[in-house]
């Protein structure tokens, strides 16, 4: 089956920064921020070592690096970034605007805890700060997930113009050292090919163009739904475009998996009385505390935005509880992914709980997960 | 599964201890996981690392709570609360010090069995091969003699691929360091 494709044994940041680098994008600008450090020294040194085409530019700031990239990619360049916390704030307004401008930039988010008080370890609070800024974001439990959801990111952004965001937990899958296969150059281009843009559609003086022209409230929310619609259309395409990848790199799945569409994956019972809800690394912690469980399912929330509601409901069906386990809290309600949740499944009956776990790097263990599964009889927003 | 804890300070390389014991034993065909616990980046403050070691593929990600097997690059980091949490009588503590195994179980009010204490003078061996106080690899080395899990080989080819930008000097020197450490300690 692996003909050609070895396990290796890598760093996160490796298995990321090779995968960026066989993916051939054009331009890749940075600024370097802990834990996404090591993703862009290692691209720096592939540019330094010759062995990678793209302009490696280091930008002064995160806002910077943000414009860079968004420049190429209206000039009909495929674009790769990477940042993590703060430098994320600093992206912001960049970042609405790339997806307003319909720019399928790519970039990885290490994520990490947003101070202050200030702190370098991971959660998802970084993330969330992007969530409405109408981008992609799919998100990884271990190296393997990471490398392919970079590949898909570049397909749909490619397809849809929309830009993706592929979120890593910083230090648990960036800094930690695991097994993984690289796809290759030839690989990769069976699933994605050369980007080249339509001669219209991006930045060439042959045919000009207006790209973020001035909108009036006449045309600006009719834009807007436009970009919601398109985001949600990724729903109905990304299961299979999911499939035809990993039939091009066919890895084994780390334990059984009872059901994944791609946009999430479900592990547990036929009919759970409880259902976890979760995203990234802290996916496979729950999956080992729930080993010698056989009442309670977890869910995988892969693709956070388009947000997957039909995958979810049908995940729910008829069981008792669900609790939400998630690493971002806004503060004064409930934690994001909760209230996504709870938007999606408003004939519940049953009792559902948030549970806000692993803020700025606290370790989440086994225990803990079974102790959310105990509490996780009565509807409540708990801190763990 | 086994469970490896690594103790040290900053500088002493913890972090690429667990990295290269992860790797010789995924060259032995393992599956192997190795992250480290960063506390506040500065030489010479405690840090941790992890390493799992299995037959089958390992999922979860939270700290190890219990260790199989601990490895102490810093004897005076030995009565922290951090270094003991979780270690049990049966604990193999894999310890740099000059100090014998009946002493450090005295040190340790028999917190850990004497026989499954054993120790090597990994700084005295470091000073006198590497010329520096970093003392992960000579520690791997009294590591592997003691478990048979890891092959010298395995843990020799992880040590050249690791260090393999940093030249072969570094690399010969460290494998020395090894063989030292794995010719010191007794089965």
């Amino acid at each position: 089956m692996f003909t050609h494709h070895k396990t290796q044994f890598l760093e996160g940041a490796r298995a990321v920064s090779l995968t960026i680098a066989n993916i051939q994008p054009a331009v890749v600008s940075a600024y370097p921020i802990t834990p996404q450090t090591h993703i862009v020294e290692d691209l720096a040194k592939f540019k330094a070592q010759g062995r990678a085409t793209y302009e490696y530019l280091r930008a002064e700031s995160e806002f910077a690096a943000a414009s860079i990239v968004v420049g190429a990619s209206a000039a009909g360049s495929r674009v790769y970034s990477a940042t993590s916390s703060q430098g994320l704030i600093l992206m912001l307004e960049v970042l609405y605007n790339a997806s307003g401008l319909r720019l399928p930039v790519v970039m990885t988010v290490a994520n990490r805890a947003v101070g202050g008080p200030i702190n370098i370890w991971n959660d998802h609070s970084d993330a969330m700060a992007m969530r409405d800024a109408g981008w992609m974001m799919f998100f990884a439990e271990n190296h393997q997930e990471a490398v392919d959801l970079h590949v898909i990111a570049y397909k749909l952004a490619e397809e849809f113009n929309i830009p993706a965001a592929v979120n890593i937990d910083g230090f648990i899958l960036t800094h930690s050292f695991e097994n993984v296969v690289i796809p290759d150059k030839t690989s990769i281009k069976k699933y994605l090919p050369t980007y080249k843009p339509a001669l219209g559609t991006y930045l060439n003086p042959q045919k000009p163009v207006t790209l973020g022209a001035f909108f009036t409230p006449e045309h600006f929310w009719l834009e807007k739904k436009r970009i919601d619609e398109d985001l949600k259309h990724v729903l109905t395409i990304f299961p299979k475009n999911y499939q035809t990848w990993k039939k091009i790199l066919p890895t084994p799945a780390p334990i059984k998996v009872s059901c994944d569409d791609g946009l999430t994956e479900y592990c547990g019972p036929k009919n759970p009385d409880t259902l976890l809800i979760a995203m990234g690394s802290v996916v496979g912690t729950i999956k080992e505390a729930l080993k010698t469980d056989k009442n309670t399912g977890i869910l995988k929330i892969r693709s956070y935005r388009p947000f997957p509601v039909n995958s979810l409901q049908k995940a729910v069906g008829n069981c008792k509880r669900v609790a939400v386990i998630e690493k971002a809290m806004s503060s004064g309600a409930y934690g994001p992914l909760y209230s996504d949740v709870s938007a999606a499944l408003p004939g519940f009956k049953g009792v559902s709980s948030n549970h806000i776990v692993g803020l700025g790097g606290r370790d989440i263990n086994i225990k803990t997960i079974k102790n959310i599964i105990k509490s996780a009889q009565r509807a409540q927003i708990k801190f763990w | 599964m086994l469970q490896i804890r690594i103790h040290g300070r900053g500088g002493q390389g913890v972090v690429t201890a667990a990295e290269l014991l992860a790797l010789a034993a995924f060259k032995e065909g393992y599956f192997a996981q190795a992250f480290p616990a960063f506390g506040v980046e500065r030489s010479g403050a405690p840090i941790q690392s992890f390493v799992r070691i299995d037959s089958e593929t390992i999922i979860t990600r939270e700290q190890i709570q219990e260790p199989d097997i601990l490895i102490v690059q810093d004897a005076s980091l030995l009565h922290s609360e951090e270094v003991l949490f979780g270690v049990k009588k049966n604990t193999q503590l894999i310890i740099n010090s000059p100090d014998d195994s009946a002493t450090i179980n005295r040190l340790l009010h028999n917190k850990i069995l004497t026989k499954n204490i054993s120790s090597s003078p990994a700084t005295e061996i470091a000073l006198r091969l590497l010329g520096k106080n970093i003392v992960n690899t000579v520690i791997l080395g009294a590591f592997i003699k003691k478990n048979k899990i890891i092959k010298l080989e395995s843990l020799l080819s992880a040590v050249s691929e690791k260090f393999a930008e940093k030249g072969q000097a570094l690399i010969n020197k460290n494998k020395a360091a090894v063989t030292e450490a794995y010719t010191y300690v007794k089965k």
